[in-house]
């Protein structure tokens, strides 16, 4: 048909309002883009709140206590006379737990990597792997509970003399759950070491041996480390297991037979104690929180600057 | 180039000469009986002259070994799962006779006959649904903004950075800002509520990034897909990639959530109470969560808490491996390949 | 087509017979049978995917570390079948060494990159001087004999590759197996390498996979063309390429295909 365009409406349907649709959606994706943000603000707060929170009444402890004698002091008596505030006994306790922890998965879990690594069956790995996971999954309590029920009646037949409550339990028990942190990290850290390396080895006439720890653990290094030094931050803010089966005696001791009392324990202690909000008992808690919180903060940012420069050279 | 020497067929098939003296290729002789050929006899061979009998490779010692290495790195990754089954044969042994119907629907007494975890069991669940009311949306809005409308700059990598700080701050460390900031000074008490929110903040950054991983695996030409239909980011995102990446945030979210469940240390500082003869009814109840109770009776001397310890841990056990359970089916359920 | 494989007249230092290589269900290699002479270069030459790099690895026992690889067939060295029973990869390999298309020298110093193989193989003799004896066979002494501790990835990657020869020659092999040992490196780093070569076939027997014909050409006493996995054609090199026998042979060295 000739002739202009046809009389009357347009009989095509119409885009509704683009206009202002478009500008209702858009006013919506600001509005959404704004929640978001405020949401992702929350962990920024979080951070500043622990700060704020911890350095508030370390202040007002450390007005009371100087820090010198806090850091120095190797008597921890707060609760009666003559009361003592040097914090070295606390955190003797914690490394000492923390090393026996230490001695038992850092070798463990390395082995467990290199045996997933380098020596076993995809189908072996894929099954063992999962299984490691669950000893991170059980509950610290009931690590706490299997110590002191368990482990310990067993240390007191093999080391008489060994207290109800003493830090190798603790330790021991401590290390097996942390196997799987150094295990996994450490594996990552050996798969990511590229194959040609390997091949390079292998083509020297060198056995899956010496392959292994000759060629494969000295190039992770690196990743291996920072999985040691985040075991061992773990280590040191544990609390339910010390709290249950390493005891409540601060000491200065390198014993780990007898009743020890770590900085957590102490906090977790204290917390359920008869301590007035506002006394300087009630403040130690924090700041023997600070110092845990600084020194477990060093050691995650160290990790993760070790690495960081692992994976620059693989990545 | 080499020359090609017609008449000097029969070297490489001749015998050697009977006084070369050098041992055959390999450690074992050839089936045949055969003799070696002229290439390997000829000591004049340069090969063989430099210097071979400077290397010891002791094949033998050095395969023994590694046998033996690998003997032991296999038991040492078994030590972990020995002790597993040793701790659970332990706990069932300790505790399976406790667990009954009574224990289950039962409250704490002083009379260990009739001691039971109901209201703690309560004080879990509270825990849980708060836990997730609260935590899922924070823990995927910020995974949400940090991948999909944050600039590549210097507040983003801070943001991402602190998150994994605050992954690894003890959780102990959470219990004191709890105890100051939502017990004391947003007064909310010693209730089931200021313990959730408490939690909450300790697994957010384990929400968060499993939430990222689920996000950044979702393929970008989805998206892209999308923007080409004239979508806003956020539709976009509500409407593809968020449905494809639920599945792995769901999985992250309900194993945060577990972690919540477990933890012992953060309720203590927030307040919990070890002998609660009800069930919290509201948010601003007094409570007590599993773990709690657990530590608080396997504090008692009596070999009976200890049992009674035990027996929660069991059920505590169960709960979180019900949980983990749910979470591995609907990864394995709802995971597409793309 | 057994006249278009050539008998070698001289020694023979390495050999195959009806040797077959599968991954899983793929085959790889079918049925190569092929002698490599003493002293001499051979070069492995076809495209992508026709199986040179997997013939080349079996000389060396290399395609054990890939699980589902089998071997069927024979690989002769110095008379004795290499996959025979109770014959260990580790002595083999070190007696057959190799070089790789990329270089991968270790994270660890030069001297430690060339001194590694003679450690693990229980060196008795002086390392300072068969480190120096290596690098200089593979002309890389003179630019690095100040430098001996610095890390081996600070080099060049030409030098990186003059590297790796230098590791694999010190553990003293008596074959030397090139995979595509210059593709990764500039003009003038591969001609390096190419000299090199020349220079090595006076005391190694050398064999060589290169996808570049002109590197073949150049470098090459003898050279065998696969294709999908059957050697299609071998003989002395000027031969195969003025003249070959074989018609895919001819195809591909004037590139209608690969």
């Amino acid at each position: 048909m000739t002739g202009g365009p046809p009389a009357g409406p347009d009989p095509r349907p119409r885009l509704v309002r683009p206009e202002r649709n478009l500008r209702a959606r858009h006013r919506r994706e600001r509005t959404v883009g704004g929640i978001l943000l405020g949401f992702s603000v929350v962990s920024i707060f979080t951070t500043l709140g622990i700060v704020a929170v911890l350095l508030w009444d370390s202040l007002a402890f450390f007005a009371e206590v100087s820090p010198l004698a806090f850091l120095t002091g190797t008597r921890w008596t707060p609760m009666f006379e003559p009361r003592s505030y040097g914090v070295l006994p606390l955190l003797t306790g914690s490394l000492l737990i923390a090393a026996g922890a230490a001695l038992v998965a850092l070798p463990l879990g390395l082995a467990a990597a290199i045996y997933m690594s380098e020596y076993a069956a995809d189908r072996v790995r894929r099954t063992l792997k999962p299984i490691l996971e669950i000893l991170a999954g059980v509950p610290t309590v009931v690590y706490g509970y299997f110590a002191l029920t368990f482990v310990t009646p067993i240390l007191q037949k093999v080391w008489p003399g060994t207290s109800i409550f003493n830090g190798a339990s603790a330790a021991i028990v401590m290390g097996i759950m942390i196997i799987p942190m150094v295990s996994s990290l450490s594996e990552d850290a050996m798969a990511a070491v590229p194959r040609a390396l390997r091949e390079g080895a292998y083509a020297l006439g060198a056995t899956k041996f010496e392959v292994a720890t000759r060629t494969v653990v000295p190039a992770a290094l690196s990743g291996i480390v920072a999985s040691f030094i985040l075991a061992i931050s773990r280590a040191l803010g544990e609390t339910m297991i010390v709290t249950i089966a390493a005891g409540a005696t601060p000491a200065l001791t390198l014993n780990p037979f007898t009743s020890i009392q770590t900085m957590t324990a102490y906090m977790a202690q204290t917390a359920q104690g008869e301590a007035a909000q506002g006394s300087i008992e009630y403040k130690t808690i924090f700041a023997v929180g600070l110092t845990l919180f600084a020194i477990t903060l060093l050691m995650n940012i160290v990790s993760g600057a070790v690495l960081r420069r692992f994976r620059e050279v693989y990545e | 180039m080499s020359e090609v020497n017609p008449t000097d067929t029969t070297a490489a098939q001749a015998p050697p000469p009977a006084a070369s003296g050098v041992a055959p290729a390999f450690h074992t002789p050839r089936p045949d009986g055969a003799p070696v050929p002229a290439a390997a006899a000829d000591a004049a061979h340069p090969a063989r002259q430099r210097a071979p009998g400077q290397f010891r490779p002791r094949l033998r010692y050095r395969a023994r070994l590694g046998s033996v290495f690998a003997v032991i790195c296999l038991l040492a990754t078994l030590v972990g799962v020995v002790v597993l089954a040793v701790l659970l044969v332990d706990i069932l042994r300790d505790g399976a006779s406790r667990v009954n119907g009574r224990f289950l629907s039962g409250i704490p007494s002083r009379l260990t006959e009739r001691a039971g975890v109901a209201p703690a069991l309560a004080g879990s669940a509270w825990i849980l649904a708060l836990t997730a009311l609260v935590g899922f949306p924070l823990g995927v809005g910020t995974a949400l903004w940090l991948e999909e409308y944050a600039p590549d700059n210097r507040f983003r990598r801070f943001v991402e950075t602190n998150i994994s700080n605050l992954a690894g701050v003890p959780s102990i460390v959470y219990g004191i800002l709890g105890l100051a900031v939502f017990v004391r000074a947003l007064s909310l008490g010693r209730s089931v509520l200021s313990a959730a929110l408490t939690l909450t903040l300790l697994v957010l950054p384990v929400i968060i990034i499993a939430a990222q991983e689920a996000i950044k695996a979702v393929p970008n030409s989805i998206r892209l897909g999308a923007y080409a239909l004239g979508a806003t980011r956020w539709e976009a995102i509500r409407h593809q990639v968020l449905p494809l990446a639920l599945p792995g945030i769901l999985t992250g979210t309900i194993l945060a959530i577990s972690r919540a469940v477990g933890e012992a240390a953060p309720v203590i500082m927030v307040g919990a109470l070890g002998f609660i003869a009800f069930v919290p009814n509201s948010p601003g109840d007094a409570y007590t969560v599993i773990p709690f109770q657990i530590y608080s009776w396997v504090s008692r001397p009596q070999a009976e808490w200890k049992e009674l310890a035990a027996a929660a841990s069991l059920v505590l056990l169960a709960l979180l491996l019900t949980m983990n359970a749910a979470a591995i089916y609907l990864r394995n359920r709802f995971s597409r390949r793309y | 087509m057994s006249d278009a494989i050539y008998v070698p007249a001289g020694p023979v230092e390495l050999e195959t017979r009806d040797l077959s290589v599968h991954y899983g269900e793929v085959p790889a290699v079918q049925g190569v049978s092929i002698k490599i002479p003493d002293r001499r270069v051979v070069a492995f030459i076809g495209p992508s995917g026709c199986g040179k790099s997997t013939l080349l690895r079996c000389f060396n026992r290399m395609n054990d570390l890939i699980p589902g690889a089998r071997v069927l067939g024979e690989a002769i060295f110095q008379g004795s079948n290499l996959y025979g029973p109770g014959v260990d990869p580790v002595d083999v390999r070190r007696r057959i060494g190799m070089v790789f298309q990329k270089p991968n020298p270790f994270p660890k110093s030069i001297y430690d990159n060339v001194a590694f193989g003679p450690r693990i193989n229980g060196y008795r003799g002086s390392m300072d001087e068969l480190v120096e004896r290596s690098l200089r066979r593979a002309a890389l002494w003179d630019e690095v004999k100040d430098r001996m501790d610095a890390s081996a990835l600070a080099l060049s990657g030409g030098q990186q590759q003059r590297l790796c020869i230098a590791r694999a020659l010190a553990v003293e092999p008596e074959v030397l197996l090139m995979d595509e040992p210059a593709s990764a490196l500039d003009p003038i780093a591969t001609q390096k390498i190419e000299d090199l070569i020349y220079q090595l076939k006076q005391d190694y027997t050398v064999v060589i996979v290169t996808h570049n014909m002109q590197q073949a050409a150049r470098v090459s006493d003898f050279t065998a063309f696969l294709y999908m996995g059957d050697l299609v054609e071998y003989g002395p090199t000027q031969g195969l390429f003025t003249n070959p026998k074989e018609d895919r042979t001819e195809a591909y060295i004037t590139g209608r295909f690969g």
